[in-house]
């Protein structure tokens, strides 16, 4: 694999940004999802992604390791072009952590194990190593007394903490939260943003797609508002969130911030 | 008298009286002396053994094994074979997979049996599929691969996509996400209809009868149906029926056992 020949210099210079998405286009038979996304994520900043479902922004989202094949356009992660047919994707997927609204934990296999597999087959971790480093992990998210639990008599919040620590033992350079908390009971939201926000002082590199406006306002560098396939506007919170300039995301906020006054 | 009591009185009414009524029926037409002679005699029946079990019952399992061994290659290709990139070879394995499901079982026995001296008269056939053996297993095989191949299927599909997604996106290739994440969890899938199987299997090599009766080659039913003709009594078949009996219904309880084991892991 010849890394020289896929790496592109981006339009900010020298440094690649960690993601960059330049006028990238997604469509599910004749239906368009995105329609021309620019985006970008610089290295340790924390960016939700908000917006109407059907905006488009999970799939954006799973454009970035390709679980979702882009119909064109370019997407760069750490300046190599991922979606170059020949890019060999394993090493770049090694590098992002994702975590899925359901959780995803492999059912069959305890909690130690879902985290140490990965870091034994791709990394090649001794399984001492992958044990330890994967204690640290759980113990980080505030599971390491749950490590030879199945998945299945775990709850929710519990679950997702674990695919936290699943995705965090393979020392990715960016982290994707497609909706971590949305499929969670309400009073076990807050475990999984903690562990987020603790992540997110650690200077981990974060695209975070999210319904939840008071961890955007409050963790995000800057929000992106997407409605039907595009970013119609983006900014750091404060401005986003309470002085939005486009009539569409005052709408939204208006929907999602008082529900209860219509 | 509750409800609930007077409710559950008259089923037992019902019960009573139905089987009562079927009772008298029977017992006034069917010839009880003539069947019990026929069926049970118990110095034909003692006679039967030991070939009954050294013959038949280890004949029996010894088809069912090659033609389940067999079938579950046969599945597995086909199933791989389905999901094919390639058009053709999806093809291929749906024709094989639909013509066989819609043969019966006794008809591919025949064909296969009779068709593998002709189709290869111009070689010597080796030992093996000169035997019923080889001729019957290899037809049983073909049989319960394109019906396991259907299980298999369905339980590689029945793992959610979010799995392979999970699995791919910590950097597993395809081939140890399939053979470490969805394989695992689709063979628990697939361990009952497969069992399930199994023991159908089990009692379809009684049709292997039809491929002739070359002592030693024998399995329970074959031999059950010469002693009953050489004897001029059915006994032999009442204890070919113990014996069938005596491996399906233990099998079965194995099965609900692993099932439950497996699910209270996973739970």
């Amino acid at each position: 694999m010849s890394e020289a020949s896929t790496t592109d210099t981006t339009t900010h210079g020298t440094v690649a940004a960690a993601i960059e998405i330049c006028d990238l286009h997604k469509s599910f038979g004749t239906t368009e999802v995105l329609s021309g996304i620019d985006f970008r994520v610089d290295r340790q900043e924390v960016v939700c992604v908000i917006g109407p479902s059907g905006s488009g922004k999970s799939t954006l989202l799973r454009c970035v390791n390709r679980l979702e094949e882009a119909t064109s356009g370019r997407i760069l992660i750490d300046g190599i072009n991922i979606c170059d047919p020949d890019v060999d994707l394993d090493p770049i997927r090694r590098q992002i952590g994702m975590v899925f609204q359901q959780f995803n934990l492999f059912p069959h296999l305890s909690v130690l194990k879902n985290v140490t597999l990965a870091q034994t087959l791709v990394l090649g971790r001794h399984a001492e190593a992958a044990r330890t480093y994967a204690l640290v992990q759980l113990d980080k998210v505030g599971m390491s007394n749950k490590v030879d639990a199945y998945p299945g008599q775990l709850s929710g919040g519990q679950q997702q903490r674990v695919a936290i620590a699943r995705a965090l033992a393979m020392d990715p350079e960016i982290m994707l939260f497609d909706e971590a908390t949305s499929a969670l009971d309400p009073e076990l939201v807050g475990d999984v943003l903690a562990v987020m926000r603790d992540l997110a002082s650690d200077c981990m590199t974060m695209m975070v797609v999210t319904h939840e406006m008071g961890f955007a306002r409050r963790v995000a560098d800057r929000v992106v508002f997407m409605a039907d396939g595009h970013v119609v506007e983006e900014g750091i919170p404060v401005q986003l969130l309470e002085s939005p300039r486009e009539a569409r995301t005052q709408q939204f906020l208006q929907q999602v911030l008082r529900p209860m006054e219509d | 008298m509750s409800k609930r009591a007077r409710s559950i009185a008259i089923q037992w009414g019902i019960f009573a009286v139905g089987l009562g009524a079927v009772g008298a029926v029977l017992y006034s037409t069917v010839s009880w002396a003539k069947l019990g002679d026929a069926y049970f005699r118990w110095d034909v029946f003692k006679a039967q053994f030991p070939v009954m079990i050294t013959e038949g019952v280890v004949n029996t399992l010894f088809y069912t094994f090659i033609a389940f061994t067999g079938g579950l290659v046969f599945a597995l290709i086909a199933a791989t074979m389905r999901q094919s990139q390639v058009v053709p070879a999806r093809w291929l394995a749906t024709t094989y997979v639909e013509v066989l499901r819609a043969l019966p079982a006794l008809l591919t026995i025949l064909l296969v049996g009779y068709g593998i001296k002709i189709a290869f008269s111009d070689y010597e056939i080796p030992g093996f599929f000169n035997q019923n053996y080889g001729k019957g297993g290899l037809a049983l095989a073909l049989v319960a691969g394109a019906y396991m191949a259907e299980s298999i299927r369905a339980g590689l599909q029945a793992v959610p996509k979010g799995q392979t997604e999970a699995a791919r996106s910590l950097g597993l290739s395809s081939r140890q996400t399939l053979r470490r994440i969805v394989m695992p969890q689709a063979l628990r899938i697939v361990v009952p209809p497969l069992t399930n199987e199994f023991v159908l299997l089990l009692k379809d090599t009684s049709l292997l009868y039809v491929l002739g009766v070359t002592v030693g080659e024998r399995e329970l039913v074959t031999i059950a149906n010469q002693a009953r003709s050489a004897s001029f009594n059915s006994t032999p078949l009442t204890a070919a029926a113990v014996c069938f009996i005596a491996i399906t219904l233990p099998l079965t309880y194995l099965v609900k056992w692993v099932e439950r084991r497996t699910e209270m892991r996973t739970r």
